[in-house]
């Protein structure tokens, strides 16, 4: 697990967590965590309920400052540079790495709407119509919104409307894509929907994804981390690893009996 | 040590048992008294509420006892009655009657030629013919006793005329105010009403949703910001006249070059002080700016936290975020809070008399440098006066505000209906 | 699939700049709401000030003195007679009988409306109070004069009841208050949690002691929130008192006598020709700053009130 320091948009790590602490007021809520995520690859992060690991992702595009409040130590590194640099701009960090969250929240505009705004505040020049389409392909959703696409974004199934956000997402551009369990208010058929989009945007984009569902993280991800709480109640990463490993040979005792289903 | 009570026998219906007195009935029997009680107070509510609309509707209809001061009919000219004479022969006849520095007046006023012949017709009413109100009857007396009334007027006034009249007609709205109650109305006051409004609206608006938008999405939980939110919150509660005080202080006296329209050089020679439209409006702005605040934050507070994460998480900043999701899902909610701050100000009497409204003007406000009369203020005015007549023109001009008012709530509701289903 | 105009970046080959950026608008734009949420703050400070400033010139007056404001009972500035109790006697008076109005009765609909009354009554019955507390006061000064005046003459009889007395106006104002008091005592009465309901329901209280021994006592205090707000509104009526109360100081506690209270001189003295810097004029911002700090006083005892009950059920 000892990674090379990654040069400017040359390593194969797009991001990469450093000695990572994060606190909500005095409350250390996540420690010492050391991620590295890969180019077109998906990284899971699994672990039981309030061990951090949205906390965690959120940290990645600065999500957590806007609502929470939360102060950080450590640093994250995106294509070299650190996020927390002073000098970084977040509304920028949030353009290159988009997210998507656990309940579907599209706009209550038009499915169009929807796509076409981000890319209008980031200034696309382009051709709008081509570029909501070609979003809406990438998300597979295409075939279905074709003919409705001025209708209210709300009106779409929990499924489509979780897909539009990820269309909405690639709208702008990002290079990852952070997922806080994008299929968790879904029922299986649209899991299933979206596990198979992950795979195809991979080529394209690099994920990471959150999510409490361990058949998931072993089906659809290339790398998986493995959260848990410490003594003092602190979210940390034990265990980092190709995702097949954590699930047939875990080093660690804890993820064992995790993925096996004995935790608790 | 404490002996336990035996535990209690099992308990058969309907009887009970010897260590409680469990008396069912009797604690339903006071149920239902107090019951009575509390719908009681509820009626007792919705009777008050009715009394209140029946008393107006009762005061602005019913018979009116009138005498001319010239009999109409002797003003006839080769046996043309005076409502059929032609605006030449009216003009004419004012010119008769009248002394001519009056008529002098009146022409320069606004020149004969120029004057509709209905316009003449009512100036020789008012001028000539001089109706005047001997005895005004409320609407339930006029529908009971009619005969009566009808004896008894032949009695005391056997030159005056009885009439059944509504005081709320299409000439009250459209009339200017005039001196004499039945032929008074309250254009003035309506037109002033609408220009102190919009200033109103123009001022709070604005700043009453910006600092909603600030506490709700800029401010941070620190001592300043709690010092504005508490201080909004007490200004709320505020008593309307202080704001009048505050008001004649401030915008009237302090401000008088702006209200006054001295530095536009738009002095309106009809006043000379800061008494305006503009003082008014500001006024009754600042009175409102809490109300608007609080409601505005109220509709901004229910804007989803999602939505905002949705646009944050696409890189959007904070002002794009809120022009373009909070704003919008927000405004239904914006409006509704100020169309009922809105209300609040149109009503408004007190401060509007400390500002200084006009107690007797007949010309429409043409300038935010006018001087005003607002309808609650004509309303003050008539109800005030001892006469019975002017009491019924209160009460008519009554109808008239609640109408205007009861359609903007009716416009408010309908807009949190139409957009409460978005989520 | 069409061909596609858009030409999908090579993100990684994109320049990587995540430096600030300095955004003038969105820095403007702060600057102008916090402007707009500071400018109540001027308000404040305008009514403290310039209220202030005049009051201090009344005070200041050579015939002004402390003594003979607190010791004498006619009030009459322009012969230097400053005895205030006057119009404070008649501004209790009215606000005591509408307050014998408005809390029982507001308590008895706020409780119907709460515990008893089904869904479709309480649909009926909420707008009905909305469009009483939408009504302007001027109007409710009128129905005092033209109905409560008359009536209260035609029970005690003419030569009792003079035509302006405060007791109409104080009824009026009751009415006036009644849907504050019920709207806020109703919200204190619903925060209570339904759980409290069913645990009494469970011992086998009836539904009116429920009400009165469980639900009332746990939304007291947000009671006496309402009680408080409904007394500040009442000191701070104008157009009832203006109307129907009476036109001149007059100490006394007969309510079927006319008085003015602080709020009615304001109006009154202010309506005719006010000339600056005259004893009048200067003496209405007195009595206004008075209004001002009782009103204050008594809102934020409420809102503490307020506050603290919504803590228990939050």
């Amino acid at each position: 697990m000892t990674q090379p320091i990654p040069q400017n948009g040359t390593s194969k790590f797009v991001l990469e967590a450093r000695s990572l602490g994060i606190y909500y007021g005095n409350f250390r809520a996540v420690i010492g965590v050391h991620l590295p995520v890969e180019r077109n690859k998906i990284t899971a992060i699994i672990g039981p309920s309030g061990c951090g690991k949205s906390t965690l992702l959120r940290a990645f595009n600065r999500m957590n400052e806007l609502f929470a409040g939360t102060r950080i130590e450590g640093e994250i590194n995106f294509e070299g540079q650190n996020l927390y640099d002073p000098s970084v701009d977040p509304v920028e960090v949030r353009y290159r790495i988009g997210m998507v969250f656990q309940k579907p929240n599209p706009f209550p505009k038009s499915i169009y709407e929807n796509i076409a705004w981000g890319a209008r505040i980031h200034g696309f020049k382009g051709n709008m119509d081509d570029l909501v389409e070609s979003c809406l392909r990438q998300s597979a959703l295409w075939d279905e919104v074709k003919d409705k696409l001025k209708q209210s974004g709300l009106a779409l199934s929990g499924g489509q409307q979780q897909r539009l956000c990820i269309a909405r997402a690639l709208a702008v551009q990002p290079e990852v894509i952070l997922m806080d369990e994008p299929a968790s208010a879904l029922d299986p058929i649209a899991t299933l929907k979206i596990e198979e989009l992950m795979q195809e945007l991979k080529k394209n984009y690099t994920i990471v994804i959150v999510t409490h569902n361990m058949q998931q993280a072993a089906r659809a991800s290339d790398y998986t981390a493995m959260m848990m709480i410490n003594d003092e109640r602190a979210g940390t990463v034990i265990e980092f690893d190709e995702t097949n490993r954590i699930f047939t040979n875990p080093k660690d005792k804890r993820t064992e009996d995790y993925v096996t289903g004995r935790f608790g | 040590m404490k002996t336990l009570t035996p535990a209690p026998s099992p308990k058969g219906r309907g009887e009970s048992t010897t260590e409680y007195n469990v008396n069912i009935e009797g604690r339903n029997r006071i149920g239902l008294v107090w019951t009575l009680i509390f719908q009681a107070s509820t009626i007792a509510g919705i009777i008050a509420l009715i009394a209140l609309l029946i008393n107006i509707v009762d005061g602005a209809f019913g018979y009116v006892a009138y005498e001319a001061k010239v009999d109409p009919a002797s003003l006839a000219v080769d046996g043309i009655s005076l409502e059929e004479q032609s605006k030449e022969q009216l003009v004419v006849l004012l010119k008769s009657k009248l002394s001519s520095g009056a008529f002098n007046k009146l022409d320069k006023d606004k020149p004969f030629t120029d004057r509709s012949r209905a316009d003449v017709y009512q100036v020789v009413i008012e001028r000539i013919v001089k109706y005047k109100v001997v005895e005004v009857w409320n609407l339930w007396p006029s529908l009971t006793q009619g005969a009566e009334i009808r004896v008894e007027i032949a009695e005391k006034y056997p030159n005056a005329q009885l009439k059944f009249v509504s005081w709320l007609t299409a000439d009250f709205i459209t009339r200017p105010q005039s001196s004499e109650a039945v032929s008074t109305g309250v254009r003035t006051a309506i037109l002033g009403s609408f220009w102190t409004i919009i200033f109103t609206i123009l001022f709070a608006f604005p700043i009453g949703v910006g600092a909603a938008i600030y506490l709700e999405e800029y401010a941070t939980d620190n001592w300043l910001n709690r010092i504005i939110q508490t201080n909004i919150n007490n200004l709320a509660g505020v008593p309307s006249i202080v704001y009048g005080i505050l008001g004649l202080a401030l915008f009237v006296r302090a401000l008088e070059p702006l209200t006054s329209g001295q530095i536009f050089g738009l002095v309106d020679p009809t006043t000379a002080n800061g008494r305006t439209i503009l003082a008014a409006g500001l006024t009754l702005g600042l009175l409102v700016l809490p109300i608007i605040i609080i409601n505005a934050q109220e509709a901004i507070r229910a804007v989803p936290q999602s939505l905002r994460k949705a646009s944050y998480g696409i890189g959007a900043t904070k002002w794009q975020t809120i022009w373009s999701h909070v704003i919008p899902n927000a405004m239904p909610g914006i409006l509704t809070g100020t169309i009922l701050a809105v209300s609040r100000a149109i009503g408004e009497t007190a401060p509007l008399v400390v500002v200084g409204a006009s107690t007797a003007i007949s010309f429409d406000p043409t300038s935010p440098f006018s001087k005003f009369t607002t309808l609650p203020i004509q309303i003050y005015q008539w109800t005030s006066r001892p006469q019975a007549e002017f009491r019924s023109a209160a009460a008519a001009t009554i109808l008239v505000l609640l109408i205007m008012l009861l359609s903007l709530n009716a416009s408010a509701i309908l807009l949190r209906n139409r957009f409460s289903r978005r989520y | 699939m069409a061909e596609s105009t858009i030409k999908w970046v090579e993100t990684d080959k994109r320049p990587l700049n995540l430096r600030r950026k300095l955004r003038v608008g969105e820095l403007v734009i702060q600057g102008l709401l916090f402007f707009s949420g500071f400018f109540s703050i001027f308000t404040t400070i305008g009514i403290v000030y310039e209220l202030g400033k005049e009051a201090l010139l009344f005070f200041q007056m050579p015939e002004f003195n402390l003594i003979g404001t607190i010791a004498s009972v006619e009030w009459k500035p322009h012969v230097g007679k400053f005895g205030i109790w006057p119009l404070v006697t008649a501004t209790m008076m009215t606000t005591v009988i509408a307050m014998a109005i408005a809390i029982p009765l507001g308590m008895g609909v706020a409780i119907y409306l709460s515990e008893y009354a089904s869904p479709k009554v309480r649909s009926i019955l909420k707008p009905v109070l909305e469009v009483l507390a939408g009504i302007p006061t001027i109007v409710y000064g009128y129905f005092a004069l033209m109905f409560m005046t008359p009536l209260l003459r035609s029970v005690f009889g003419n030569e009792v009841v003079q035509i302006y007395n405060t007791a109409s106006a104080g009824l009026v104002m009751g009415i006036l208050i009644l849907p504050l008091i019920t709207s806020m005592t109703e919200d204190a009465l619903s925060a209570v949690p339904r759980s409290l309901r069913e645990a009494a329901y469970g011992m086998g209280a009836t539904k009116l002691e429920a009400a009165l021994q469980v639900v009332v006592p746990a939304a007291l205090s947000g009671i006496a929130a309402a009680i408080i707000i409904g007394i500040s509104r009442a000191i701070g009526e104008t157009m009832i008192v203006a109307v129907a109360a009476g036109a001149g100081p007059n100490f006394t506690f007969n309510p079927f006598e006319g008085a003015e209270t602080i709020t009615g001189h304001i109006v009154r003295i202010s309506g005719g020709d006010l000339a600056y810097d005259s004893v009048d004029y200067n003496s209405i911002f007195a009595l206004g700053l008075l209004l001002f700090f009782i009103t204050l006083t008594l809102n934020i005892i409420s809102q503490r009130i307020v506050r603290r009950f919504w803590e228990v059920y939050e």
